[in-house]
């Protein structure tokens, strides 16, 4: 069997006497789309967080792409990477965030040649035809030398999620990508993650949409207090889910 | 349903704006008050407008204004280069770097300026030889404090370092304006935090560092007349010392005071142009440039009617993608 991209083991974290994690294991397979479902506060975007070190892990293990996150491993030791170290394992984890958090004194394409140039180090030339193409990609070769200020906000997602494509990422972590938008421009976000995951993008997608998680999720995980409760294909977990908290949840939802 | 359809009446009414006729009342009075102030100002005789005439552009008074430009500039330069050092520093997880922030800036703001530029000046009686080497063991070189610290550079620490503590703050603040949001983009992407800051807080937080900084560039043009306790000579200095040997000491701090407020308007008109580079992609004003020419053009000359301008913006670009979305 071919290694999976994320692998997970007991993955917990605290934040104080809180705890928001309480041993999370999973394996995402190379070109998988997963989906990350719970009620708000269940821990899923710590869970996002943890597995490109935004967050330090407490306990429990994760490597992504064979490579162990955020420690080296000496003995019966982990050691904790270097700053550097880990800026770079993390240049390879795309993620785009709920807020979109473009750098907003910066063009759309400056946004999105910005890792390129900056971590990677890669010609400017290069970088900018490489972005502009990507800006392509995601419908918006027009809006090249827009500031994020001028875009709307499903027009700055998708200039987000061209910014962490340009890194090349092996893995994309979406947290929440569409739940800051007007109801009219969710489609043009999701048509955007849906295509990527047609290119065979390995992808990670907490969301609340219902109908994006059975069509382009190939498989659902559902959290709830720091727990994953439920796991298993899109249709059966969200039609016909088997633990209680998650009928409870899907219930209190799709109502 | 049936749309409402405007009648002709209705689609040529014409919009006025709201006239303030006080507003008109206001300048006039404004404006005969000032007038009344500078005529009293130039017929009065003891102002004595001939001698301002004589020693506003008299070599030493332009020699000391030389000199406190001088000190200004590089004191300033100085103070903000290490005030980002001392801000970013404050900011660190690294709890040497911050607590040596911090006591930098309660030692530097906590003592009055004149202490220190004293304290600088005097340092040649305190520590005679500045010794590079190993403690204890033999040293490689050798100077005579008298030789390193002359006046001016006892008055360029005493400035900068003073300036530095202060800045510190400043630039700390408009880093701390910036959402997080923006940090964890950046590290997601993989940047480090030195890269983070140069490439996406400072830019940012320039926007909030710049006024304050320019209130700081004119309060030292007038802080360096303070360097007459260590000798040096500025424009004041300069000044005074022309009044105190001829006595004509209204006139003279005219001569000063002209000066002091001709730099600073000349200050204010580069803080605006800085002001208006570091505010790239957050003003409406400034986004109208990544249109096309012309139509930003049209936008901010044509004077059109509303009706008029806002097809024109639909022509423009944003505008008409949203349409799309929708
Ligand atoms: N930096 C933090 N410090 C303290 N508590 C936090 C922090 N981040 C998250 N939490 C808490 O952890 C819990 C899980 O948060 P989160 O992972 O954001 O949940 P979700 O994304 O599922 O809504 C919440 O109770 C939240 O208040
Ligand atoms: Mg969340």
């Amino acid at each position: 069997m071919k290694e999976p991209i994320v692998r997970a083991r007991d993955i917990r974290k605290s934040f104080g006497h809180l705890e928001v994690l309480k041993g999370i294991s999973l394996d995402i397979n190379a070109g998988e789309v997963a989906c990350l479902l719970g009620p708000s506060g269940s821990g899923k975007s710590t869970f996002l967080r943890c597995m490109n070190h935004l967050e330090k892990i407490d306990g429990g293990q994760l490597w992504v792409q064979g490579e162990r996150i955020g420690y080296r491993r000496s003995g019966n030791k982990l050691h904790e990477l270097k700053e550097h170290e880990t800026a770079k394992q993390r240049a390879s984890i795309g993620m785009v965030f709920q807020q979109f958090n473009l750098f907003p004194h910066r063009t759309a394409l400056e946004n999105v040649i910005e890792g390129p140039t900056v971590v990677q180090r890669i010609p400017k030339e290069q970088a900018v035809e490489e972005g502009r193409q990507l800006l392509a990609r995601v419908g918006l070769a027009d809006k090249a030398d827009h500031y994020p200020g001028q875009l709307s906000g499903g027009q700055q997602q998708r200039v987000a999620i061209a910014r962490s494509l340009a890194l090349k990422p092996s893995v994309m972590l979406f947290d929440e990508p569409t739940s800051a938008l007007d109801p009219e421009l969710v489609g043009e976000v999701l048509d955007v993650m849906r295509s990527l995951a047609d290119s065979g993008m390995t992808m990670i997608v907490v969301t609340h949409e219902m109908g994006f998680a059975k069509e382009v999720g190939n498989v659902v995980h559902f959290m709830a207090d720091g727990q994953l409760v439920e796991s298993g294909d899109p249709h059966q977990v969200l039609e016909d889910p088997r633990e209680p908290r998650t009928q409870a949840f899907l219930s209190k939802v799709l109502a | 349903m049936t749309l409402y359809t405007a009648t002709e009446e209705e689609q040529n009414l014409s919009i006025v704006p709201a006239r303030y006729r006080g507003r008109w009342v206001m300048a006039g009075v404004v404006v005969l008050g000032v007038a009344l102030m500078a005529y009293g100002m130039v017929t009065n005789q003891r102002f004595q407008w001939g001698t301002v005439g004589e020693y506003l552009f008299a070599a030493p008074v332009l020699a000391g204004l030389g000199n406190t430009l001088m000190l200004t500039a590089v004191s300033m330069a100085i103070g903000i280069v290490l005030g980002i050092a001392v801000a970013v520093c404050r900011l660190s997880p690294n709890p040497i770097l911050s607590s040596a922030a911090w006591a930098y800036s309660w030692f530097f703001r906590g003592t009055p300026l004149m202490v220190q530029l004293l304290f600088w000046f005097f340092m040649a009686a305190l520590i005679p030889k500045l010794v590079l080497g190993v403690p204890f063991g033999p040293s490689f070189f050798e100077i005579s404090t008298n030789t390193l610290i002359s006046p001016f550079t006892a008055a360029i620490l005493g400035l900068s370092l003073n300036e530095g503590a202060y800045m510190g703050e400043i630039v700390r603040s408009g880093i701390r304006a910036i959402p997080v949001g923006q940090t964890e983009a950046a590290k997601a992407m993989g940047m480090t935090r030195l890269q983070t800051m140069r490439r996406v807080i400072l830019p940012q937080a320039m926007r909030v560092i710049i006024p304050p900084t320019g209130n700081e560039t004119i309060g030292m043009l007038k802080y360096t007349s303070l360097v007459i306790v260590i000798g040096y000579s500025e424009l004041l200095t300069s000044v005074s010392i022309i009044y105190s040997r001829t006595f004509q000491t209204i006139p003279l701090l005219i001569v000063a005071a002209l000066w002091y407020l001709a730099v600073t308007a000349v200050l204010s008109v580069g803080q605006y142009y800085v002001e208006r580079h570091f505010e790239r992609g957050f003003t409406p004003m400034k986004a109208a440039k990544a249109l096309p020419k012309t139509a930003a053009n049209a936008l901010s000359k044509s004077g059109l009617p509303p009706a008029s301008s806002a097809s024109l913006a639909t022509v423009s670009g944003p505008a008409e993608e949203l349409e799309k979305a929708k």
